[in-house]
């Protein structure tokens, strides 16, 4: 079974944040980038599925030079390959940019499967997979916390997926194949790169494409191909109502509990 | 900006409020009933309607202020036997309620509801259409914009006209553009929380077309919806639905319990809640002796249930319980929308956190800023000193 998994880098939200110059997004100068969390479960779900059928994984992500890290490391854990959409017409896209993108590069394979992650950790969107399967003609499944591909034995022809809706409850469906696939965290636990797996790494593939390679319009991709534009950022009003108690942690603590029996009355 | 309250009520016939722009929500039900959700988006509609009119260019001869109602929203029903749904939604003053009734449409799937709404999106055109920012929005919204050619615009949490918004100064962004295309010409600026909260962006659609909104849950407040009013019905009119083209894409086989709910969060009086910042399961044990002292419920923010730190049937937020105790003391939680959606509605609410500037401390009414180790400790010793 040949799957793909498009994985995105985001900063690091646990690190300091800084403001760019133009307030427009973060200073990415000293700025620390992880793999998007739901993407590392869905690239855990990609190779297990693999694994169990005997095919593989080729890891796609779009963004600057930066982003080969990434792939890097989806080739440590167990990729056969990666592909790089590196192109400056690629970048500030919307999910609908991006996703156009995406498609066009995952069309030149021929995939049984698609993964993404559920959502990106910095833009938040939720919509590239349901974009890509737009793209691709495939059906799609958006938060997905458990597949199951039919028949157990032999090629799979479907997948039984279980999806996550609000309040606790499940939805499980049956899709037929390919289709693509968001994976919501905590499906599984990813696993850790091996020293070997970091060693192969580096003899692996990253092919790098082009708008010109996919037959793609500059014009039609990035931020000149998005109709929603980011104008500034800024981090919400600090502290915008609580009353934070100062001090050493006894004298806070002190304060606080004060404060919730005669102020709030709730203890 | 004007606000809807009073405004719907006063039911009668008017020219074209809104600016002449057309605007839809289509709301998701549940059990039958219209989700709170929904309304919260309608009431979203509302306010946009009367932010487009009074940006409307003065020399249309439309009123500024949509007093006159019908508000020009347009809801369009999806779903099978919606006789009930649709009588409640035509009594809240809007101009029609566009109603796809039928059995394909008795499970919920991208396919059908795409069948359905994509051809009426294409064939009217409306400026903007918006959707409770619910899973299932998420789920088949992105590939209706793909599919009908619309822009997307996932999340809002509020918008201004431009000249009102605040921020960076409005002049040096809007003509640091430079990428090309026109504003949509409405002049709108729309706020949505990005990197889980920890910042909002402000944001604005260029180009001509349809836009497919969502509307973040607790954002705009349904209590400002006026009351259903008998003389603010709206029309009600069948929408085609063909079968050919309103097709499940997949099967849907059953729905099953996520986690088995042993624990009720929501009848808790005081929940200590704990996320990624706690550190780990080791190191929960100071969290149960403050929750011991206080005689509180455990709860929990998703990365920790993820982690495999304590069981689901402890998660509060968007996919887990929603949860609204006396006292609400989260510890090592950054906020994110996921999670405030689950528990924003506690009487008091108090941030224990290291990082001052994340987002909990927007909703907490007290806050403690250092290393939760050794403020918690302190908290649960502080508390049975109290006891005494």
């Amino acid at each position: 079974m040949k799957i793909a998994v498009c994985i995105k880098q985001v900063p690091n939200s646990e690190a300091r944040l800084r403001l760019s110059r133009d307030g427009r997004w973060l200073d990415e100068e000293d700025l620390p980038f992880i793999v998007n969390e739901s993407d590392e479960y869905a690239l855990e779900e990609g190779l297990r599925l693999a694994e169990r059928t005997g095919g593989e994984v080729v890891a796609f992500s779009l963004g600057p030079e930066r982003v080969r890290e990434a792939l890097r490391k989806a080739l440590a854990l167990g990729a056969a390959r990666a592909v790089h959409l590196a192109d400056p017409a690629f970048a500030g896209g919307d999910a609908l940019a991006t996703g156009r993108a995406l498609a066009a590069a995952l069309a030149r394979e021929a995939f049984d499967l698609v993964l993404t992650g559920s959502q990106s950790d910095d833009a938040g969107f939720g919509a590239t997979a349901s974009i890509i399967a737009g793209h691709l003609g495939w059906p799609h499944v958006w938060l997905v916390m458990g597949v199951e591909l039919e028949p157990a034995a032999g090629p799979p022809a479907s997948a039984k997926v279980t999806r996550e809706m609000e309040s606790g409850v499940n939805e499980v469906s049956r899709v037929a194949l390919p289709a693509v696939l968001a994976i919501q965290a905590g499906i599984n636990h990813p696993r850790y790169a091996s020293l070997k797996g970091i060693m192969q790494a580096k003899k692996k593939e990253i092919a790098v494409v082009s708008p010109a390679d996919l037959g793609l319009d500059p014009a039609e991709l990035g931020a000149a191909g998005s109709r929603l534009e980011v104008l500034s950022v800024a981090f919400p009003p600090a502290g915008e109502g609580a009353q934070i108690l100062e001090g050493d942690p006894k004298t806070a603590a002190a304060a606080l509990v004060q404060k919730l029996r005669q102020e709030a009355r709730v203890l | 900006m004007p606000e809807l309250d009073g405004q719907a009520g006063q039911a009668g016939q008017g020219g074209q409020p809104g600016g002449g722009r057309r605007i839809w929500i289509v709301p998701q039900l549940r059990d039958g009933r219209v989700m709170r959700a929904s309304w919260e988006a309608l009431a979203a509609a509302g306010r946009l309607a009367a932010a487009l009119a009074a940006s409307a260019p003065s020399t249309r001869t439309v009123p500024t202020v949509p007093t006159v109602s019908p508000l020009p929203i347009t809801a369009v029903l999806l779903g099978s036997g919606l006789d009930a749904a649709a009588r409640e939604l035509a009594q809240r003053g809007l101009a029609a309620v566009l109603v796809a009734d039928h059995p394909a449409l008795a499970a919920y799937t991208p396919g059908a509801w795409i069948g359905v709404l994509a051809p009426a999106i294409g064939a009217e055109r409306p400026d903007y259409v918006l959707f409770p920012h619910t899973y299932q929005t998420v789920d088949f919204v992105p590939r209706l914009a793909q599919r009908t050619g619309s822009g997307l615009l996932p999340e809002v949490t509020g918008f201004a006209p431009a000249a009102a918004a605040t921020g960076s100064p409005d002049g040096a962004a809007t003509n640091a553009a430079g990428a090309g295309g026109e504003a949509a010409g409405d002049g709108l600026v729309w706020t949505r929380p990005v990197l889980g909260g920890k910042l909002q962006a402000r944001v604005r659609v260029r180009g001509a077309g349809t836009v497919l909104v969502s509307v973040q849950s607790g954002s705009f407040p349904a209590d400002a919806l006026p009351a259903a009013a008998a003389d603010g019905d709206a029309k009600l009119q069948p929408l085609p639905v063909d079968p050919a083209q309103a097709r499940p894409d997949r099967e849907v086989l059953g729905y099953e319990e996520a986690a088995a709910q042993q624990v009720d969060l929501t009848k808790a009086g005081i929940i200590v809640a704990v996320g990624r910042g706690v550190g780990g399961a080791d190191k929960l044990g100071p969290i149960e002796e403050l929750a011991r002292a206080l005689g509180a419920e455990i709860g929990a923010s998703r990365p920790v249930i993820d982690s495999g730190w304590l069981p689901r049937e402890r998660q509060i937020g968007s996919s887990g319980q929603t949860v609204s105790p006396r006292l609400y003391i989260a510890a090592g939680i950054s906020g994110a929308i996921q999670h405030l959606v689950g528990m924003k509605g506690s009487a008091v609410i108090v941030a224990i956190n290291k990082d001052p500037s994340a987002p909990i401390f927007t909703v907490a009414r007290y806050g403690l800023v250092g290393d939760l180790h050794e403020l918690v400790p302190a908290l649960t010793a502080a508390v049975k000193a109290a006891q005494n």
